[in-house]
């Protein structure tokens, strides 16, 4: 059972990352554009080879 | 970069939304400048697809000089840097050309202070997801184990939870403990009061149950409760920003930009904002006036129908005051611009709103009806238990626990969500119709809505007159000179008549009319004196006389004309049972005409602002709600003391900001609006009802002590869930 000494800080480090990088899209304003983001991936930019 | 020679078709290629039209003004007030660079911020109207992203941030990389472009799809802005030069101009040039509509967009202090709100209410939810996972994947073991885990492992167990919970129940749930502190300092409830009372004795207990090794431990109850409703806290805020957002640049179409003139005799642009007392500023023939202004040089005549609602345009002279929102028609004026005070019209509407604001704030939703009946229930209930298991024989701390656990498990998780969810939902229903709610309480108050007063120039009508009598070659003569004039009447004229050619040597004279020669001979268009008639047949609408030298003078008539809808809306009302009235600032037979069109019997013509809100005082006495659809400055008084109000797209700002809603498109928005009011008001009724039986099932199951945090755990977001998939309901099928 002594595992879970270093499976429980384990975990929490893992929902930490994923709270850090969901702060970070919030602050990067990730959030503003929900529409467009997903509009955007079809866009295709590239110009087809002649 | 895309190629521009594909960007050529107009508007959305989807095809989701037809080219809108362009908008005017001058948009280098607008542009912000920082370390040598500049920036503008637009809004657009009609994209709606991806291929409008590409097209419109194409077109505008396209411009020399352009570094940035970045189109948000979400809320139409469009964002574009440059480093040297105006370009502000050519870049709304440019997107107008592509077949969208383009207006300046300035995001005002209280638009700001939301969107940091949403954004901490999104990080707030972000950090109680974070510890409900964590927290919950902690207590799901010692369920899991319960019985052959040791107590030992478990105190660490419930200790952790208990570290993660603190912090986030500090910082999320700062939201509901400002608020409940801040109103019960003044000896209120709100929802806020028990939710951060049972957050906190939920907290609290846990505490005290691992540190003497019990076996329950609400922190996953206590944070998973707090994780439910910064979700209907924050839809709610995001919806209220959209719609404040969407209101917003509805206003913003209208111009904002005013031509001053520096002390140099220069001319420049800037923002209504940016205007001092005192300033003198040039209002050109067709510009709106944007600040109230006494006139200094130039006789005009002046549309000022959104004012007085007054449908035909009066003469003004130096040394009279001109009132925001008024339209300068044939001549260039100057003024100078008078301060907000210093006005009595505007401070008398001040007054008017200030007291419909007290008015509204004395309204009782039903959502504070219900807290009102909930909390004394839940304490009594709690406070009973306590006893009751004392006086049984129980030990105090298992009697504490019971009652405590009886207050988490009434939580008011379910009770909390049943009016936002509902109002999130039916305001988000009315945002794709186009109609933008400042409120989730004004539902409510549309629910209940009896008695309907419209303002007749602009709501039920176009506000713009229509050519009613035509004279076949006489009509194509007089467009000639029409063309040469900004004249509401003469642009009703045109048209009528469409695309052709202008006179020649033609001049205008304010207040009288417009004279040019055509094939050689000279013709006259405007009043009846203009022509040479001494005595003008009396009419009913607005009147053009037409003639040549010394010919007979022909006559055309016009009239402001009905929206479409505006009968069939009607009807529709008078069938629900409502009562509708008219109240108009206009004249007599003009109110009369429209009435009669209408069928409606009730209608005032004449009435000053003043009286407006008189009216609708005697309405209120007579205890009927009035629900009071108008638009212009003297409806504003009238629309803060009605019951509900709405206004359209093309309001005052004074009167935007005054109503609950704003509508874009017809009048069939009254319709939408009273619907899916009367919906939203059944769906949360019917939630505070699955509220209600929750509790009926929950307190028995508490009181007499059979509560452990698994079932807390499940009480709660069941309750919590099948409220909100009840006003989802709302989505699907009907009209409303």
């Amino acid at each position: 059972m002594s595992i879970i000494v270093y499976l429980i800080p384990v975990a929490l480090g893992l929902g930490l990352a994923g709270l850090g990088a969901f702060l970070w899209a919030v602050n990067s304003d990730q959030y503003e554009d929900l529409d467009g983001a997903a509009h955007r991936i079809l866009e295709d930019e590239d110009r087809p080879l002649r | 970069m895309t190629d521009l020679a594909a960007l050529r078709a107009e508007g959305c290629p989807s095809g989701l939304e037809p080219p809108s039209d362009a908008c005017a003004g001058d948009m280098s007030a607008f542009v912000r400048r920082k370390n040598g660079l500049s920036t503008l911020t637009l809004s657009v109207r009609g994209a709606k697809c991806g291929g409008c992203l590409s097209k419109i941030e194409g077109g505008v990389k396209a411009i020399e000089g352009v570094q940035q472009a970045r189109m948000n799809l979400s809320n139409g802005k469009l964002f574009v840097s440059w480093s040297s030069g105006d370009l502000a101009n050519q870049i709304a040039e440019r997107v107008t050309g592509l077949g969208y509509g383009v207006s300046a967009f300035s995001e005002d202090a209280s638009a700001i202070s939301a969107r940091s709100e949403e954004q901490r209410l999104l990080i707030s939810m972000g950090v109680a997801a974070f510890g409900m996972a964590n927290i919950m994947l902690l207590s799901v073991s010692v369920w899991g184990g319960h019985g052959e885990m040791g107590e030992q492992t478990r105190r660490v167990m419930h200790a952790i939870s208990g570290l993660i919970a603190l912090p986030v129940l500090l910082f999320s749930g700062r939201h509901f403990f400002q608020s409940a502190w801040s109103v019960l300092k003044h000896g209120h409830a709100n929802m806020d009061v028990p939710i951060s009372l049972a957050l906190i004795l939920a907290f609290g207990m846990s505490v005290w149950e691992t540190a003497m090794g019990g076996a329950h431990a609400y922190f996953d109850a206590s944070v998973m409760l707090l994780f439910f409703l910064l979700i209907g806290r924050f839809l709610d805020a995001r919806l209220r920003r959209q719609a404040h957002a969407a209101a917003h640049d509805l206003a913003a179409l209208q111009n904002r930009s005013v031509n001053r003139i520096l002390p140099g005799g220069e001319m420049e642009s800037v923002r209504a904002e940016d205007v001092r007392t005192g300033d003198q500023i040039v209002l050109a023939a067709g510009e709106r006036a944007v600040i109230d202004l006494r006139i200094t040089s130039g006789t005009s005549g002046v549309d000022e129908s959104l004012v007085t609602g007054e449908s035909l345009p009066r003469t003004v002279q130096s040394g009279e005051t001109l009132y925001a929102g008024s339209v300068n028609l044939d001549h260039p004026i100057e003024g100078t611009a008078l301060g907000e005070a210093s006005d009595s019209l505007l401070s008398d509407i001040a007054r008017m709103l200030e007291a419909g604001e007290q008015k509204r704030a004395k309204y009782r939703k039903i959502a504070d009806k219900a807290v009102a009946l909930y909390v004394p229930f839940v304490h009594t209930t709690a406070a009973l238990t306590l006893l009751a298991w004392l006086i049984a024989g129980a030990t105090a701390r298992d009697a504490i626990m019971v009652a405590v656990s009886a207050l988490i498990i009434t939580c008011p998780c379910a009770l909390a969500l049943a009016a936002p969810v509902a109002q999130v939902v039916a305001s988000g229903r009315l945002f794709r119709k186009g109609i933008y709610l400042r409120s989730g309480d004004a539902l409510e108050r549309f629910a209940e809505i009896d008695h309907v007063v419209l303002d007749k120039t602009g709501t039920l009508t176009l506000g713009t007159p229509q050519l009613i009598s035509a004279h076949g070659d006489e009509l194509q003569r007089a467009a000639q000179l029409a063309r040469a004039s900004r004249h509401p009447l003469s642009r009703a004229l045109v048209a009528a008549t469409g695309a052709g050619p202008i006179a020649q040597d033609t001049r205008e004279l304010p207040g009288l009319g417009v004279e040019g020669w055509i094939d050689g001979a000279r013709y006259r268009l405007g009043s009846a004196d203009w022509v040479g008639l001494e005595r003008a047949a009396a009419s009913q609408g607005p009147t053009l006389w037409f003639a040549a030298d010394h010919g007979d003078p022909v006559q055309f008539c016009f009239q402001d004309q009905l929206h479409d809808d505006a009968r069939s809306v009607l009807s529709d009302l008078r069938q629900a049972g409502l009562e509708i009235e008219i109240l108009s600032g206009d004249r007599e037979a003009a109110v009369e005409d429209i009435a009669r069109q209408l069928e409606v019997s009730t209608w005032h013509a004449k009435v000053s602002p003043q009286g407006k809100v008189e009216r609708l005082k005697a309405l209120n006495a007579k205890g009927r709600n009035v629900l009071m659809v108008g638009d212009g400055l003297n409806d504003a008084g009238a629309l803060a003391m009605a019951h509900a109000s709405l206004a359209p797209g093309g309001a005052m700002d004074v009167s935007q900001s005054a109503s609950d809603a704003v509508y874009s498109g017809g009048l069939s928005a009254l319709r939408t609006v009273l619907a899916v009011s009367k919906r939203a008001r059944t769906v949360m009724l019917q939630n505070f009802g699955l509220a209600a039986a929750y509790n009926a099932i929950a307190v028995p199951i508490a009181v007499t002590g059979h509560v452990t945090p698994l079932i807390a755990a499940i009480a709660m977001s069941a309750s919590s869930l099948i409220v909100t998939l009840n006003a989802l309901r709302m989505n699907g099928g009907g009209a409303a």
